[in-house]
């Protein structure tokens, strides 16, 4: 599933084992906790970084879950594109400041979880980072749109999003996707603890943080609420 | 202070003297009235906001501020909220010509400006906000979001990044980059001058604007979220 660790100030989350660690709700609730967790430590670290283990950072939500009882299809996606809105939601709500350590595949939903941390290193010999909506056929709710158009240049969402294109981490590094890369997992994780620590010296005031942050992606929290609020529209297709 | 001078169809709006030329009452009232001139001017066809001395701006005049905290935080806000509207609002081509420091609303008020020229040395860019323990309200976060690129608007604002011109450029908070304050000026006047060459009609280059910008005056206007000094704040 995921472990929660603090290692030099730093909480880092781990997508464990070798699996595509696709979101359900299971493992969706599991990250909640680690979050709630982080923010009640707050004051006790500098920042969260979030890795993974194996060759995929996420492959994003767990389709498979959805025909598991096939009767109740459509409530499950519900249920899923809800919960995956509440994990989006506690990210870009979090106390301290984040990183994601990428190191392997991110794509789907796997590849809205980066783009909801601050902050993206990414490990440079093996993984893409690709919105696999169009390819696979699901529809990309409002709040997914507003996250997207907050973090990304506007020269590269139409093929990111309509094009589907897989981008290596070179190329992730040259559009802004992630600011930046390494060798491998080990130093990409590296990175981001010395991007915390040095994160921490600075000695922010982390309520600031959080209101700056929440401030500067306003529109996509005031989608993510609504889709929290009033319940989210279905994945098509599925 | 500030001076007004016009050279053909290019006003250029003189931020004057050696101090960090902090927005006060008083100061913005200058710069509100030297705005309502270039707007009123019927040639009028492009305007440049320049420096004397070491620093574009540094923002809110906490001195003054500080001398009545409640009700001077209340008034100032108000009308810096205004200036920027009327900045958004212009009806001819803003350019910025940054010769010197500029930070926090120092920094907003060049981003309210359509382009930002700069000089290559001796200047920051510093959204401060963060380092000093304050928030930015709705109505400023929604200029700086307005004009900068996702990444150098979480640089600038979560980042509190000081950027020199170099890498103002990089990331595209600025326009261009010139080799000292004399050839920043004469390039933006030179940009002004073309701009005003093409004989663009005020209320349509305003609208376009506007319309470029959704949201931004809308926020401006409406005032909410107080600039806040929170006891913590670090001054």
């Amino acid at each position: 599933m995921c472990s929660l660790q603090k290692r030099d100030g730093v909480f880092i989350l781990t997508l464990s084992g070798e699996g595509e660690h696709r979101f359900n709700p299971p493992l969706i609730d599991f990250i909640l906790s680690a979050l709630a967790h982080v923010n009640q430590n707050a004051h006790l670290a500098s920042a969260l970084i979030t890795t993974n283990d194996g060759k995929f950072f996420s492959n994003g939500l767990d389709l498979q879950w959805l025909s598991e009882f096939s009767s109740s299809r459509e409530n499950r996606s519900q249920i899923l594109v809800f919960k995956f809105g509440q994990l989006l939601t506690a990210l870009m709500e979090l106390k301290l400041p984040s990183i994601a350590a990428v190191c392997g595949h991110a794509s789907a939903g796997g590849f809205f979880l980066a783009l909801a941390h601050d902050y993206r290193f990414m490990r440079k010999d093996r993984g893409f980072l690709y919105m696999s909506e169009v390819d696979v056929g699901i529809v990309i709710p409002p709040s997914g749109m507003s996250i997207v158009r907050s973090k990304v240049d506007s020269r590269y969402l139409t093929e990111i999003v309509l094009g589907g294109r897989k981008y290596t981490a070179p190329m992730a590094f040259k559009a802004g996707l992630v600011d930046s890369v390494h060798d491998n997992s080990a130093k990409t994780l590296e990175a981001a603890i010395d991007a915390a620590v040095k994160m921490g010296q600075k000695n922010w005031n982390k309520e600031v943080y959080l209101q700056l942050r929440l401030s500067l992606f306003s529109e996509p929290m005031e989608k993510l609420r609504l889709g929290t609020k009033e319940g989210s529209p279905l994945l098509s297709r599925l | 202070m500030c001076s007004l001078e016009k050279r053909g169809r290019v006003y250029i709006l003189t931020l004057s003297g050696e101090g960090d030329h902090r927005f006060n009452p008083s100061t913005i009232d200058n710069i509100a009235a030297a705005l309502k001139e270039v707007q009123d001017s019927p040639d009028a066809g492009a305007l440049v906001t320049t420096n004397e001395g070491r620093y574009f701006s540094n923002g809110l005049d906490i001195q003054w501020i500080s001398q009545n905290p409640d009700a001077h935080l209340s008034t100032i806000r108000i009308k810096f909220e205004n200036l920027l509207a009327s900045f958004m609002r212009l009806g001819v081509p803003t350019i910025a010509a940054i010769r010197g420091h500029a930070a926090a609303g120092g920094f907003i008020l060049a981003l309210a400006h359509d382009y930002r020229f700069m000089k290559g040395d001796r200047s920051v860019l510093y959204m401060s906000e963060l380092d000093h323990g304050m928030k930015l309200p709705r109505s400023l976060m929604a200029v700086v979001r307005s004009k900068l690129l996702p990444a150098a608007s979480r640089d600038v604002v979560l980042g509190a990044g000081k950027f020199s011109a170099q890498t103002a450029l990089e990331g595209r908070i600025v326009d261009s980059v010139y080799a000292d304050s004399a050839q920043t000026l004469e390039a933006a006047i030179s940009e002004a001058q073309k701009l005003a060459s093409r004989g663009w009609k005020k209320s349509i280059y305003s609208e376009l604007r506007l319309g470029v910008f959704p949201g931004v005056v809308e926020e401006l206007d409406a005032h909410r979220d107080p600039y806040l000094f929170p006891a913590s704040a670090k001054l």
